[in-house]
């Protein structure tokens, strides 16, 4: 499954004929893998107005062993040392003024960027603006953000995270993310951050250490590799499958010393046989509880609406949506979620974007998204959290079936010129169920390259 | 009754089980060794209850036909597991009854204190079976192996003739009489006139329920798909006794046959395992317990001369251990009596209430009496899931702990299995 053009366009003789063609050239993305460093080179922090957070910003990038340098200004030269990520703080924006501090500390440390860079600017919500100038300046961010992104070459990414007042302590994790090779295929994204008790930092390694987590979905695909990305942080993750993918499932639990929990999600009685299943397997220091679920199974039935079945209809919105909401209910009433559990729901491109032949399984993910900001107030409440994660065109043994064409199209048409890979997806999650991730509640997170699509 | 003798020991904990579809021989395992599925079987096992890297404390288990080479077919399944490599492992083999006398075993093991935790399995494969070269063939082989000239291996190799070449295929036919189990369980069936009708009945009955069963999801956590095979490819969930009617008998002989491919179980592809434990290691792993290996009792009849039927042996198997455990045969909530045949339960329950049978070969003043159907084989048997010999009693230990389970605490239930050999295996779970 690997990606054969972007493995050539990056060989030797791929690299001349691509450049001679003007064909896109997609890079090798920066992807996380244990022991890395957060970034492989310095970063640099600068401000347009008075931001508050580039202290806090700064002692991240410290604690985690990244030099910080300052900003370069405009007729500043782009000599130097290649940065690995430009962070712009611009959470002191006052009116479309200000933002011309954007510009000038931008443009000369993008030029420095590396390749697999980040760009990353943090502002404040609009809707909480004192002025219509202010709003202006804040919602100005959405556009610059998304269009740096489509600017950025060679695997770089740009994101921006908004960050309420109050909401302060949310951003180091946040901020890790998308400053790490985890956000590889995460790009012209743009985040809200509630406040939130977010508890002292977790092991870097294995962030979920001592976790217990449900994967459903979990058998082949984006969800053997989100079970794959959970084990390898530290949760022991209990892998759901239809009974008919138990032996795929069985292989995916042998390998990452998980355990299979074979179970149609659809059936009647799922939510209680889950809910007894987590009752009857304690985990190690015997809590009955669970700490994240992930909420991944997922089916499509295409066909156009006007040729669409009953029980296409149906059967989508069985397994992506309803079986979703009546888990995630059944886990509540029974009170086997601990308090400050994580869910993560995987939506997708097509219920943003829409997509044709797939009414029954955009609506489904659209619904999806509105599930999780209905219920991510009453999840706050508890110190827990409710997210939705939308891939874009990921590689998977079911693209790997389309035809050629389509494929290479739906591949391409984003910022970094490639599909994702499951991990991506995978390790967007495992973020979002890390206790550091307190402070995102309620969001989608599209892992989809900046997809052209709904964007 | 009697006082109970048993010995203040702890009982053995089930865990769980798991086993593979079963496969009509040569269909969707035609190709897949005992070793293959076995190792599969374990695997789903170690995948249900998080025990990669694990060394239990023994794994026993055993195939009635098997090749040669596969004379340590156990361990090399737990080596090829993902079970820790130290985990010691023994073949046994006791015909069909090989899967629950494994699990006896382990359980009397953990009974003593002598392991904390096993795993109870069988395996068969009627599709890739031992042929084994006729014994003249086999002679003049070693010979010529153990020749050193050239001239002797010439002179050995003339001593082939064509009529050696044939390979010896197992049959599914006793040693001493040479007749098939199922010639066996026919001229039972005449003697205790078990008619066409109620065989069919209890076939019918058995698919229905093993149906209804997969449909309500209690197989999910008992079996593991293998080689694209999700359910039992035996089972047909549409069986009636009108379609069973229209069989034609293929054991027995004249007006008086009844036993048809519908009523009799086929040969079958398989491999079953159950995960035993001392209650305190299950808790310790933070796993249920389903039920608990109360007692077991073995018996064999004498087939060849003693004019008893070949699969008779748990009909005396099963006073023995009612009296030692103060038992009468009505105070079970469940009955798991293996579908070899659909006569031989028949046959078996019937003994159970014939006064003169119990009185004349089990010497007991009173007939056990009859027992409630309707708690017989509640999941389905044999008849709907196959039968490949020694992964059988893995199969229904695993499916009546379940049942128990589900039922509540303190219920009893009682598996009886009968063997080739004349032999029988039973025992009593309790949740």
């Amino acid at each position: 499954m690997s990606d054969w053009y972007t493995t050539f366009a990056n060989s030797g003789f791929g690299t001349t004929i691509t450049r001679q063609l003007g064909l896109p050239r997609p890079a090798v993305l920066r992807r996380y893998e244990p022991g890395q460093p957060l970034l492989p080179g310095p970063a640099v922090v600068g401000s347009a107005g008075e931001g508050r957070l580039r202290n806090t910003v700064t002692a991240v990038l410290r604690d985690a062993g990244v030099t910080v340098q300052s900003p370069v200004t405009a007729d500043g030269g782009t000599d130097g040392e290649k940065l690995a990520a430009v962070i712009l703080d611009a959470t002191g924006l006052t009116g479309p003024g200000d933002l011309a501090g954007a510009h000038g500390f931008l443009a000369p440390a993008i030029k420095r960027l590396r390749p697999s860079g980040r760009v990353l600017i943090l502002a404040e919500p609009p809707s909480d603006a004192g002025s219509p100038a202010q709003a202006a300046a804040r919602q100005a961010v959405d556009g610059l953000v998304r269009s740096v992104a489509k600017e950025l070459l060679d695997g770089s990414t740009a994101n921006a995270v908004y960050v309420p007042e109050g909401a302060e302590d949310s951003l180091a994790g946040p901020l890790r993310f998308f400053l790490s090779g985890r956000s590889a295929y995460v790009d012209g994204q743009l985040l809200t951050l509630s406040p939130a008790d977010v508890p002292t930092r977790e092991d870097d390694e294995k962030p979920l250490a001592g976790k217990v987590a449900v994967v459903t979905g979990a058998a082949r695909g984006i969800g053997a590799s989100i079970a794959q990305v959970m084990a390898r942080d530290g949760a022991h993750v209990v892998a759901v499958d239809i009974p008919a993918a138990g032996d795929l499932l069985a292989e995916v639990a042998n390998g990452i010393g998980g355990t299979a929990f074979q179970l149609d999600i659809t059936a009647d009685d799922a939510p209680q046989r889950l809910v007894e299943h987590l009752r009857e397997r304690r985990a190690a220091d015997g809590r009955q509880g669970v700490d994240v679920v992930v909420h991944n199974a997922g089916i499509t039935r295409d066909k156009l609406l006007v040729n669409m079945d009953a029980v296409r209809w149906n059967s989508v919105m069985a397994v992506n949506l309803q079986a979703q909401l009546d888990i995630t209910q059944a886990l509540l009433d029974a009170d086997v979620l601990e308090d400050d559990a994580r869910i993560v729901c995987v939506s997708s491109q097509s219920g943003i974007a829409g997509n044709r032949g797939q009414t029954n399984y955009a609506a489904s993910k659209a619904g999806v998204i509105g599930m999780v900001r209905a219920w991510a107030p009453r999840f706050a409440e508890r110190g827990a959290t409710i997210n939705a994660v939308a891939p874009g065109f990921i590689v998977t043994e079911m693209t790997a079936r389309m035809p050629v064409g389509t494929r290479e199209i739906g591949s391409r048409i984003n910022s970094l010129q490639q599909g994702g890979l499951p991990v991506d997806v995978a390790e967007t999650i495992a973020w979002l169920s890390q206790p550091g991730s307190a402070g995102v509640n309620g969001q989608t997170v599209r892992v989809c390259g900046q997809s052209m699509l709904g964007a | 009754m009697a006082q109970s003798q048993q010995p203040t020991t702890r009982k053995a904990a089930i865990v769980g089980g798991n086993r593979i579809p079963f496969a009509r021989s040569n269909t969707a395992y035609a190709q897949a060794s005992n070793q293959d599925m076995l190792t599969a079987t374990l695997d789903g096992l170690v995948a249900r209850f998080g025990l990669q890297g694990e060394s239990v404390g023994e794994v026993v288990a055993g195939a009635v036909l098997k090749h040669a080479r596969d004379f340590n077919l156990t361990r090399e399944a737990v080596l090829g597991s993902k079970l820790s490599a130290t985990t010691p492992a023994y073949d046994v083999q006791q015909a069909c009854g090989t899967g629950l006398e494994a699990a006896i075993l382990v359980a009397n093991k953990i009974a003593l204190g002598q392991i904390e935790s096993g795993i109870a399995g069988g395996v068969d494969t009627t599709s890739d079976a031992p042929l084994a070269v006729s014994d003249d063939l086999r002679r003049v082989l070693i010979s010529l192996n153990n020749a050193r000239t050239w001239q002797d291996r010439l002179k050995v190799l003339g001593r082939i003739r064509p009529g050696m070449i044939a390979p010896e295929i197992p049959r599914n036919a006793e040693p001493r009489t040479g007749l098939a189990m199922g010639d066996h369980a026919a001229i039972t069936a005449e003697e205790w006139e078990i008619g066409r009708e109620e065989q069919d009945e209890l076939a019918a009955r058995s698919h229905q329920l093993m149906a209804a069963a997969y449909d309500r999801g209690f197989f999910d956590d008992l079996v593991t798909p293998f080689l694209g095979l999700a359910r039992d490819n035996n089972l047909r969930p549409d069986s009636s006794v009108e379609k069973l009617a229209k069989l034609r008998p293929v054991f027995g002989t004249g007006e008086g046959a009844t036993m048809t491919a519908g009523n009799s179980t086929p040969l079958t592809d398989g491999a079953s395992a159950v995960l035993l434990a001392s209650d305190e290691w299950a808790d310790a792993k933070g796993l249920p317990v389903l039920a608990h290996l109360v007692d077991a009792q073995t018996a064999a009849v004498d087939y060849v001369h003693g004019g008893e039927g070949l699969l008779m042996a748990p009909v005396y198997a099963v006073p023995v251990l009612l009296v030692r455990n103060g038992l009468a045969l009505q105070d079970f909530d469940f009955y798991e009596i293996h579908e070899a045949f659909a006569s031989t339960v028949l046959a078996t329950t019937k003994a159970w209430e014939d006064p003169g049978y119990c009185k004349e070969k089990l010497g007991l003043d009173a007939p056990l009496g009859s027992i409630d159907r309707a708690k017989l084989n509640v999941n389905g048997s044999s008849l709907a899931a196959g039968h490949p010999f020694a992964a059988t009693g893995g199969r229904i230990v695993a499916q009546l702990a379940k049942t128990l389970h589900e039922a509540g605490p303190g219920k009893r239930g009682l598996i009886s299995i009968c063997a080739a050999g004349g032999q029988g295996v039973v025992a009593i779970l309790e949740s």
